[in-house]
């Protein structure tokens, strides 16, 4: 059986900020001749966004195409989906390949919902006689019937990213490159797409898949290819890949501590903080699921009352909470001279992914003694988890995910004379 | 292995293979229907790369979409619509006449200077836009280029399509003004579609040029529109060919824009002298522009994505 994807030592290389791949004025390229005329020029820095990248797919399955940011994800599809050409190596596809690199691409604002279905359908590749054959599936897959006849830009936002993504689900190639393009919309409609993409997979097309949500790779693939700084790390089966993964992302422990050098003039002064898992490993990113102990090394030179210390966690410019170590106890005890350690743990499932930043104070009712702030830039992500149709999903308002339960009782069968206060 | 590539390699080949059915092999669910495969090659190629045309006619209906997208989108929400393709030769033509016409009193070949400016704004203003959209129309579309997979020619060749739609449209009025001023219809009128080509071709050739080189220095879109002002002079639109002394009128016809007016004016109004060697110069200024606009842009098409 042939592939229906074969690589071959595919590279990518780009000039960074000169020569071809930027433009430039005209004044400036007829200056660069007696330039290059006069000196010889270094070349200008280079970047291989890929190298010697190799592997096939087999007729039907489904592959997803892991990395971290910039790992040269994007760029392999872009070459698979013919737009840029790749500067060594080849590819070959077999059979009708669609790539939807972008959700509603060609989508005009003064256009109508129908008209730009065939616009959508056009670009994507479908012919008129197939966009008129699945028009009814796509206008029922994107709910939005009523509105066909007016311009999307009166749209809301949520009804023209389901019009695109519903054209874009009915793209019926053999083969699918996809990137990023997953659930959009809201939770029902989310899990309309995921539906529709489990069931592309199942219909035994070849799908390329690439994204960010490990819980939809996991889901939808068979099969993981793990990218790191341009070059194959890892081709097996999805859970496998994905803990490559992590370790990938786990392995950068620098940044994970913050030392300050001793001021002898202060009473009291924090000394080092670091950020960790529950087994003391220092580390920067974190999956929901870890325990986050943020704990602070400090001297204390002298007896000192209503001494404590804080921990502030911020997310995107927002104070998520003050801790303070005395926050526990009745009358805050005084503290004896020695070197000690304090360990703030928080527990699992309790923040959503993002990033975040720590800050460290300590000081009395009265006075402050020290403030350092952002600190320990940290990252949880949902690794663990399929985030996808949770409402602690990363992008959806809020900080943190309710530790409070739900509970749901049916009172009646119909609703009748309901008395108030029950 | 791959093999060295030929000197007019095809990056991105649509290949022909015929299946072998041997007995007794499983048959893959998906890829058994098909009497052949599509196999596209993907690699880096070098130099000059030949022109498609197998695969622009497979994104035909691509190119009628982005024509009929540029065409609606121009006339939603306004309140003249389609009248602005007429308005604008229409009001060319009155100042025109006005000021080259009657108060420069430039000459008109005996035929009523409105008709005779009016015949040449025509194609003229086609030209104009045509020229003018398609020069930027890679840069308007760098969503497309970036993310979504077509020849690129289909762009530049849009928008002149979509120009075509507004010369249609002008086409209404010239009517309407032939038979008000009595124009008499010769056998010449035949000739007229192939002026219309030529001045499609000559569209093409420059707005091919242009597109190309917007997308790699940024400067040349706001060139355009000085260039097609300056072009305009060098064309006899409201001056007559036979203002130009003999010798010289052959180096009119270096601008193949030149030979479409004078030939649209032949067509219609039937000038005395069909200007043949202006025309035969014209039409081989052409065929050397688009050609050489088609093999620039197809050598440049590889790095519109990383540009643009």
């Amino acid at each position: 059986m042939e592939p229906a994807i074969r690589a071959h030592g595919l590279a990518k290389r780009y000039r960074l900020g000169g020569q071809r791949e930027r433009y430039r004025s005209l004044r400036e390229s007829l200056m660069a001749v007696p330039k290059t005329l006069l000196r010889r020029r270094a070349g200008p820095p280079i970047h291989w966004a890929l190298r010697d990248v190799n592997f096939e797919v087999q007729p039907g399955e489904v592959v997803g195409i892991i990395g971290r940011n910039g790992a040269g994800k994007s760029t392999l599809l872009k070459i698979l989906s013919r737009i840029t050409e790749p500067t060594l190596g080849r590819a070959e596809i077999r059979g009708r390949a669609g790539s939807l690199l972008e959700v509603g691409t060609g989508f005009h604002p003064e256009l109508t919902g129908r008209e730009n279905i065939y616009l959508n359908g056009a670009i994507l590749g479908m012919k008129k006689a197939e966009i008129q054959r699945q028009f009814d599936a796509i206008v029922s897959f994107a709910e939005v019937e009523p509105f066909l006849d007016t311009p999307v830009k009166r749209y809301s936002s949520g009804m023209s990213v389901r019009l695109a993504f519903a054209v874009a689900a009915h793209l019926d190639t053999e083969i699918l490159v996809v990137d990023e393009v997953l659930a959009v919309g809201d939770t029902a409609f989310q899990k309309k797409c995921m539906g529709r993409m489990r069931e592309v997979g199942r219909a035994g097309r070849t799908v390329l898949f690439v994204s960010h949500n490990m819980g939809a790779v996991a889901e939808l693939c068979q099969r993981g290819i793990v990218l790191e700084k341009g070059r194959v790390v890892s081709d097996c089966g999805v859970g496998e890949a994905l803990e490559t993964y992590a370790q990938l992302i786990q392995g950068a422990g620098e940044g994970a501590t913050a030392a300050f050098p001793d001021n002898p003039d202060l009473p009291c002064a924090i000394l080092e903080v670091t950020v960790g898992n529950a087994r003391g490993e220092k580390m920067t990113t974190f999956d929901l699921a870890d325990e986050i102990v943020v704990s602070m090394k400090y001297v204390i030179r002298q007896k000192m009352h209503d001494l404590s210390f804080d921990v502030q966690l911020s997310r995107n410019m927002t104070d998520l909470f003050h801790s303070y170590d005395t926050d526990a106890e009745e009358d805050i005890a005084p503290k004896e001279p020695g070197v000690y350690v304090a360990r703030h743990r928080l527990p699992s499932r309790f923040l959503k992914a993002g990033s975040y930043t720590v800050t460290v104070g300590s000081g009395t009712p009265h006075v402050c003694y020290q403030v350092f702030s952002d600190l320990l830039p940290f990252e949880i992500l949902e690794l663990s988890e399929a985030t996808q149709l949770r409402g602690y999903r990363r992008d959806r308002a809020g900080h943190i995910i309710s530790p409070g339960v739900w509970e749901t009782e049916r009172l009646s069968d119909v609703l009748e004379e309901v008395q108030v206060g029950v | 292995m791959p093999r060295a590539p030929r000197r007019f390699e095809l990056a991105g080949r649509y290949r022909r293979q015929p299946r072998l059915l041997i007995p007794g092999r499983p048959k893959n669910p998906i890829a058994s229907v098909r009497p052949y495969e599509h196999i596209t090659v993907i690699q880096a190629s070098r130099g000059w790369r030949a022109l498609d045309l197998r695969e622009l006619w497979r994104f035909r209906e691509l190119t009628y979409f982005l024509a009929w997208r540029d065409v609606k989108v121009r006339y939603k929400q306004t309140a003249l619509g389609a009248a602005w393709a007429v308005l604008q030769p229409l009001l060319a033509m009155l100042i025109f006449s006005i000021f080259f016409g009657r108060l420069a009193k430039l000459p008109s070949d005996g035929i009523p200077y409105p008709l005779f400016a009016f015949v040449g704004v025509l194609p003229w203003t086609f030209f104009a836009n045509a020229a003018t959209t398609s020069g930027q129309s890679l840069v308007s579309n760098t969503n497309l280029v970036s993310k979504v997979y077509f020849p690129r020619l289909v762009v530049p060749m849009a928008a002149v399509f979509a120009a075509l739609v507004d010369l249609a449209i002008g086409f209404v009025l010239l009517l309407g003004l032939l038979m008000f001023f009595r124009a008499p219809a010769g056998p010449q009128l035949g000739m007229l579609p192939l002026f219309v080509v030529l001045a499609v071709a000559t569209a093409l050739g420059v707005g091919i040029w242009l597109s190309a080189l917007d997308v790699q220095y940024r400067d040349v879109r706001y060139a355009i529109p000085f260039l097609i002002q300056i072009w305009l002079f060098a064309t006899p639109v409201v001056y007559p060919s036979s203002l130009v002394p003999e010798p010289y009128r052959a180096i009119l016809g270096l601008n193949p824009m030149a030979g479409v007016v004078e030939g649209f004016r032949w067509a219609l109004l039937g000038n005395p002298h069909p200007p043949f060697g202006l025309l035969l110069v014209s039409a081989l200024v052409v065929l050397l522009l688009l050609s050489s606009g088609i093999l620039y842009f197809r050598r440049m098409e590889r790095i519109f994505a990383d540009v643009i």
